[in-house]
């Protein structure tokens, strides 16, 4: 292979890696606080996708986006709502079971929607320019997606240090209990973490979908597997670890794929995670804790 | 002479800068009934924890039964941080985990009660004859051992005939009132068959009348089972009352030891019950 | 004591009717197409929900690694029982790797009694395999909490999966082209149970092998685990040991069934056993009630049947009069089943039998609860 070659599949590698490092921060920042793999955290980055689609059929691309955005973070918090509120006392094996069902129901609903084909997804002209670099080439969205994540967690990271909401979310995930006894909101905290995860998703969604051009009902699965890996690899709870996580694993798929092992490049995200389940549990960045007996 | 069933050397813990048990040096005489007591946070149940091989210690060693059990030396990050009081390192590396130590004839209780909750009171108390089954999986799943199938059942039920809770047999253990909670969770370890029984708090949440009755019943299984007692306690009319020697701890360390009488009239452990101003 | 000689009585009475049912079945298979499928994917579709349940329910092991297990006994199975004839057939792309074929000259030409146990040899090495990797797994996995023990599962059967579907091995698994011309279930004992009967013999086998389990002493100290891994642990219960023995017996079920899947199927194909059929099995666990084993088979049967059967006309469109109603389509069938089982996790979070098990006595006493609220009402 040669540099440019290398440096042209980098280049897609980081762009994938900036849209899994946006969907990894919502499955940290839900399993912060309600130790939850929000299993149907993947489907709603799908749905986002057909939102996109259907947004697009009728309005221009600015309030398409703006149209996916909003109904993605509401959908969010009304998965919260009606999935997960109601076992906020069950075990958590219960709750687990319930993202489960959510997953299914979603990937079933929109198989009965948009049906299992995949759905073309639209062009949005500025972001499919193609740029050209000395020898490398690289449309729009690839350079935007992730200087844009970039920018949204400096903000993310300014909200939850800065704001008085971000406070209480720090909060809440360091101690459930005593955050609950000491007056904040729980319910609303947690609203505010769906939220948060939702939107950012839907970002998500839409620069990796410009870049792989069809959605199906399964297009979330994986992804979102993966997206939880980074989450635990860059230590479960931390932002910055997310995104680092997000990264690196978008730029290895990448690799292992123009190498010729397309095969294994899901499976080498899964290897990388009892990998570092069993070597270091808290991820690179997590705080290291000893069980109370 | 005096025959000593556990010892502990220099125990120490610290959990990364607090060291929650400084230099801990106990020594339990066989058939007698040791306390240890100590305010909120002192470091008892650490202690506890170590000694039953849920924690590492930081530095030390603990000794069972003339066996060692446990023993560290501060390692890596903790070589660093280390704060301890005792300085010098240990050599060795022993490591047990709960069960083994269970098995080598150590049983506790916990002080918030950690019973097999859904699970009938007979259960509870048949479950922990299963660390001693000789039959393998397949011989037990096949029904190849029931001589010792019946024999684990007859005993639970004698057990549970001997603690006064034959009565509740299928009753889930849940559903128990606090104080008899407390009497299954001690004749669960019964049934493991122990030498040594460690008691975390066996008294907590009980009025005076059911901590009067606890202790009559430490007494009496420690005769009838021929055991040792080590207990943490708040309750001082039971630790003194039953108690042949008490250690006192105090922020993790060990501030006075002795007889109750000598205990009660140290003016270390009345500063440290009352506060320092009282002094 | 005559209490329990009755209850024999009843369950000799009930299983005779069974197979009087099952041989009524055989011998009427063509115009109950339907039924002999749905019973026999409901069958299999138990033994794995079961072995989950053993999992799940029982050791309290939240593990999403079955369809991996599955796979690994129906590849297995499937490799070994391809007959010789059809080797070039379905290894079409890339040529069978020679020792298997060797290997299948070899049973070929070996007696015919071992020639007729062989199909059972396949399931029960195709289940040893899966048992051995989960020993091997075990060790890495079993030390990890509760959902992260379930991701990192879900992610070694994600791993199978590639390896099954990866060109490297594509003279061994047929790499994405899957597997077929598998010989459907041999009947046993000479013919005396008809091969559309295998099934339920074989899973009852191994689900009778499991509820013993369960009643045994390592059955209880499961559940101490389950109850409490500290509490367990101080009781002198091994964690690891006994994890270990759970998860390895519930693999190798789950390969078992995942070989019976493939004789059922009679082809496979490494996207047969994504992540969607471990779902679809914890959804049945689920609706059956975690920790019950009569919950799982019967919840198993219950939604074959209605996912395979009952609820096919929600995928037609539905004609009252001229009037076409509206939202019957394909897929809606399992947006309903998926609304069902929601309801089911949030609602009746039991499920059909919650923790308790099948017994004549439970329901000897609600029919005779019955009868007197009847007899009350006259
Ligand atoms: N796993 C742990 N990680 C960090 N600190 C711990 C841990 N376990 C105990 N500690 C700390 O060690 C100190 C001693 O706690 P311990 O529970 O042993 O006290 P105790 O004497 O049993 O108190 P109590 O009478 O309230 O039960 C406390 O400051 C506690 O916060
Ligand atoms: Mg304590």
């Amino acid at each position: 292979m040669s540099m440019t070659t290398i440096l042209q599949h980098c280049l897609t590698g980081i762009s994938l890696g900036g849209a899994y490092a946006l969907i990894a921060i919502g499955y940290t920042l839900v399993y912060g606080i309600l130790r939850l793999i929000n299993f149907a955290h993947g489907d709603i980055f799908m749905m986002a996708g057909y939102f996109m689609i259907f947004a697009l059929t009728s309005f221009p691309w600015p309030i398409a986006i703006l149209i996916t955005l909003v109904v993605t973070t509401l959908m969010g918090i009304g998965i919260e709502r009606a999935a997960y509120k109601p076992l906020r006392s069950a075990p958590r094996m219960s709750i687990m079971i319930s993202a489960i069902g959510v997953s299914y129901l979603l990937q079933n609903l929109s198989t009965y929607l948009f049906t299992a084909i995949p759905r073309g997804y639209p062009e949005i002209p500025f972001l499919k320019k193609i740029f050209q670099m000395g020898e490398l080439s690289a449309s729009f969205v690839t350079i935007l997606t992730p200087i844009l994540t970039i920018i949204l967690v400096v903000i993310l990271m300014i909200l939850v240090n800065k704001t008085k909401t971000g406070m209480a979310m720090r909060a809440v995930s360091k101690d459930f209990e005593t955050a609950k006894l000491m007056g904040i909101n729980i319910n609303r905290v947690i609203s505010v973490t769906f939220a948060i995860g939702s939107f950012l998703a839907g970002v998500g969604s839409i620069l990796y979908f410009t870049d792989r051009m069809s959605v199906t009902p399964f297009s979330g699965t994986l992804p979102g597997l993966k997206c939880f890996v980074a989450a635990v690899f860059g230590g479960i709870g931390n932002i910055p670890g997310a995104v680092v996580g997000g990264f690196f694993i978008g730029i290895v798929e990448t690799l292992l794929v123009a190498l010729g092992y397309s095969t294994f490049s899901d499976a080498f995200t899964f290897f990388l995670l009892i990998v570092m389940l069993l070597v270091r549990p808290t991820g690179l960045f997590g705080e290291k804790t000893v069980e109370k007996v | 002479m005096k025959e000593i069933l556990l010892k502990t050397e220099h125990i120490t813990m610290q959990f990364g800068g607090v060291v929650a048990v400084d230099d801990l040096n106990i020594e339990i005489e066989k058939d007698r009934i040791t306390a240890l007591i100590g305010p909120n946070g002192a470091g008892k149940t650490t202690a506890f924890n170590v000694i039953t091989g849920g924690y590492q210690p930081s530095n030390g060693r603990v000794t069972f039964d003339d066996l060692v059990i446990g023993e560290n030396y501060p390692r890596s990050k903790m070589k660093k941080i280390y704060n301890g009081t005792y300085k010098t390192p240990f050599e060795k590396q022993v490591v047990n985990t709960p069960d083994k130590i269970t098995r080598l004839g150590m049983a506790r209780t916990f002080q918030n009660i950690r019973l097999f909750k859904d699970l009938t009171v007979f259960e509870n108390v048949l479950i922990a004859k299963h660390c001693h089954i000789k039959a393998g999986l397949f011989r037990s799943t096949f029904m190849l051992n029931r001589e010792e199938e019946a024999k684990m059942l007859e005993d639970t039920e004698a057990l549970l005939e001997r603690v006064g809770l034959l009565a509740n047999r299928d009753e889930k253990s849940s559903s128990l009132p606090y104080g008899k909670q407390r009497r299954l969770e001690i004749a669960r370890a019964l049934a493991t068959g122990p030498k040594l029984l460690l008691l975390d708090e066996p008294a907590a949440g009980m009025n005076p009348k059911e901590t009067e009755e606890l202790s009559l019943f430490i007494k009496e299984i420690k005769e009838s089972f021929n055991l040792t007692v080590f207990l943490i306690e708040h309750h001082m009319n039971l630790v003194m009352d039953i108690s042949d020697t008490i250690y006192v701890l105090d922020y993790g360390k060990t501030i006075a030891q002795g007889t109750p009488a000598e205990v009660q009239n140290d003016p270390a452990v009345i500063r440290a019950y009352l506060g320092v101003d009282e002094a | 004591m005559l209490k329990i000689k009755r209850n024999h009585l009843y369950s000799i009475i009930v299983l005779t009717l069974l197979m009087v049912f099952l041989y009524w079945l055989n011998a009427n298979r063509l115009q109950n197409g339907m039924l002999v499928s749905v019973l026999q994917k409901g069958v299999i579709l138990a033994l794995v929900a079961v072995s989950m349940n053993l999992l799940n329910g029982f050791t309290g092991l939240f593990s999403l690694g079955q369809a991996g297990f599955m796979s690994i006994g129906a590849y297995t199975t499937a490799i070994l029982l391809i007959p010789v004839q059809n080797l070039d057939g379905v290894y079409y792309m890339n040529g069978v790797h020679p020792a298997i074929r060797a290997f299948k000259m070899m049973v070929a030409s070996s007696p015919e009694f071992i020639q007729i146990i062989f199909p059972f040899i396949a399931l029960l090495l195709g289940g040893l395999l899966a048992a051995f990797a989960a020993a091997i797994v075990g060790i890495a996995v079993l030390r990890l909490k509760s959902d992260y023990l379930a991701i990192a599962t879900l992610g070694l059967s994600e791993i199978v999966r590639a390896i099954f579907s990866s060109p490297q091995f594509d003279q061994v698994t047929n790499g994405s082209y899957g597997l077929n011309k598998i010989p459907n279930f041999p009947p046993m004992l000479w013919g005396a149970i008809p091969s559309l009967i295998t099934p339920f013999i074989v899973v009852s086998i191994c689900i009778v092998f499991i509820v013993f389990l369960i009643k045994s002493s390592y059955g209880r100290a499961f559940k101490a685990i389950r109850e409490d891994e500290i509490a367990a642990e101080a009781m002198g219960i091994n964690l690891f040991k006994h994890k270990s023995m759970s998860f390895i017996i519930s693999s190798f079920f789950s390969a078992i069934a995942g070989g019976l899947l493939a004789m059922y199927m009679r082809s496979i194909e490494a996207k047969t056993f994504s992540i969607t059929l471990t779902y679809d099995i914890l959804l049945i666990v689920v609706i059956g009630g975690i920790g019950s084993v009569t919950g799982s088979v019967l919840s198993a049967f219950l939604v074959t049947a209605a996912k395979e059967w009952w609820l096919r006309f929600f995928d037609q469109p539905l004609l009252i009069g001229s009037w076409q109603v509206p939202l019957f389509r394909t897929g809606f069938r399992m947006v309903i089943f998926s609304i069902l089982l929601m309801i089911v996790v949030l609602i009746y979070r039991r499920g059909i039998m919650g923790t308790n098990e099948f017994s004549w006595d439970r329901i000897l006493k609600r029919l005779k609860f019955k009868r007197s609220k009847e007899g009350g009402k006259k």
